[in-house]
């Protein structure tokens, strides 16, 4: 068969969870400030702009993220750029991570009492100094645990751009499994990586979530 | 530079895309009744079942929704064959589909278990109910009532989700999108209009399960 040994599977499909971690990081950042604007349109005065981002936020969760890959690939090298893989990749999880969170965050700022609204507004506070005075650094709190749960779908979103050839972990797998013609014990290490990224992420969304929840009963 | 589009390329294509969407529904019916129904048997088996039951069925929970959907079907693809298991394209992509949607929908299932109210599971009881006519009667059809909604979009991202399982070469959608843009080259307009179809099919999905919500469910149960 072949002298690729249990252990160099291991450690080749460690170097490349790498570039899932990076990727997720990326996607999760740049996505998160995107997602901050949409949310401003969405959560903002013009109706007409609120009705963009609602149709944005339905666009990219209506569709397969699979899809959005695709078209970015596809797209972005008919306008006449050579996109590397990683690029693509990074631009679709970006915007599909950014209406995700968007509507995330939606619901944290609507959880938020309507008389801080009028109560910064009585102040003569704009709409942007309503949000970053007085709105969003509490709907920070209750945003945390969703967000954090988050995290996990756009680490298990990351896996789809082995297909559009980003080579990171799930492509190094697919790889791996023609070399060694050992699918069962690849895709077996393969999950129990992805599943060491992202649980302790849900565990810490979990624990975030029945913090807040105390800290509510307490007042 | 200028690239013109074209998109009435697409339509000598029409049949094979109502093929891809006639799988895609296909995958999707079958995949949400046994998954949901896997979901309404491991909530059980969370919330009433034997003790020595609880631990596997908290650990497969865990497992599934901590990896992705692409790793789930490749291990059950090409994975289980080596155990002696083979299976054709259209058996893994229904039985990964199962498995995740169950995973999801014990959790769901099971929130909407705990917000049942004690008393009401006693009062059952207390009409010498068997405990299996109380999960069945008293606790699960408000359950499911309560979380419908969420029970709803679980379904509506395993669809999207099912756009993966073009990679086995099952013949959905997706399937039928990579086939169109290598016969014709036309990749952007091809994934566009897929993409659309998408849009529409979740839409859809959205509603039938809407409405399903309300044949199921005419009354308000009591919370």
């Amino acid at each position: 068969m072949s002298d690729i040994s249990t252990w160099d599977i291991l450690r080749n499909l460690l170097l490349a969870a790498r570039w899932t971690i990076l990727l997720s990081l990326v996607a999760f950042v740049c996505g998160g400030l995107f997602g901050l604007i949409v949310l401003m349109l969405r959560t903002g005065r013009s109706a007409w702009m609120r009705r963009c981002a609602m149709g944005y936020i339905e666009l990219f969760q209506g569709t397969p993220l699979l899809m959005q890959l695709f078209l970015a690939f596809f797209g972005l090298s008919l306008i006449g750029f050579n996109v590397p893989a990683w690029l693509a990749a990074g631009l679709a999880l970006t915007l599909w991570t950014g209406a995700f969170l968007a509507e995330i965050w939606r619901g944290c700022v609507e959880s938020i009492p309507k008389g801080q609204w009028e109560a910064s507004s009585s102040l003569a506070m704009g709409y942007l100094q309503q949000m970053r005075y007085v709105i969003l650094p509490q709907a920070f709190r209750v945003a945390i645990p969703p967000t954090v749960g988050f995290s996990v779908q756009v680490v298990k979103g990351t896996a789809l751009t082995s297909i559009i050839g980003f080579i990171e972990l799930s492509k190094a797998s697919t790889m791996l499994t023609n070399a060694t013609f050992a699918p069962f014990t690849v895709y077996g290490f393969v999950a129990l990586i992805y599943f060491a990224l992202c649980w302790p992420l849900s565990k810490t969304s979990q624990a975030l979530e029945r913090k807040l929840n105390v800290a509510h009963h307490g007042h | 530079m200028a690239y013109h589009f074209d998109f009435g390329s697409i339509l000598d294509y029409t049949p094979v895309l109502i093929k891809g969407i006639a799988i895609t529904i296909e995958l999707i019916a079958i995949g949400a009744v046994i998954g949901v129904g896997v979901g309404i048997v491991c909530a059980w088996a969370r919330s009433f079942g034997p003790k020595w039951l609880r631990p596997p069925v908290s650990a497969y929970v865990e497992l599934i929704r901590n990896t992705p959907f692409l790793v789930q079907l490749f291990f059950i693809f090409f994975g289980l064959p080596s155990l002696g298991l083979k299976l054709t394209e259209m058996q893994g992509a229904i039985i990964a589909m199962v498995v995740n949607l169950g995973a999801y929908s014990t959790e769901i299932i099971r929130a909407g278990i705990q917000a049942t109210p004690r008393g009401l599971i006693e009062a059952g009881a207390s009409l010498a109910m068997t405990p299996l006519q109380v999960f069945r009667y008293v606790i699960l059809k408000p359950a499911l009532q309560r979380i419908w909604p969420a029970l709803s979009s679980q379904i509506v991202i395993v669809m999207l989700g099912s756009a993966v399982c073009s990679q086995i070469a099952v013949e959905e959608l997706t399937f039928a999108a990579n086939f169109i843009q290598s016969r014709n080259f036309r990749a952007f307009e091809t994934y566009f209009i897929v993409t659309g179809i998408y849009l529409l099919l979740s839409i859809l999905l959205r509603q039938v399960l809407r409405s399903l919500g309300w044949w199921l469910f005419p009354k308000k149960v009591a919370r």
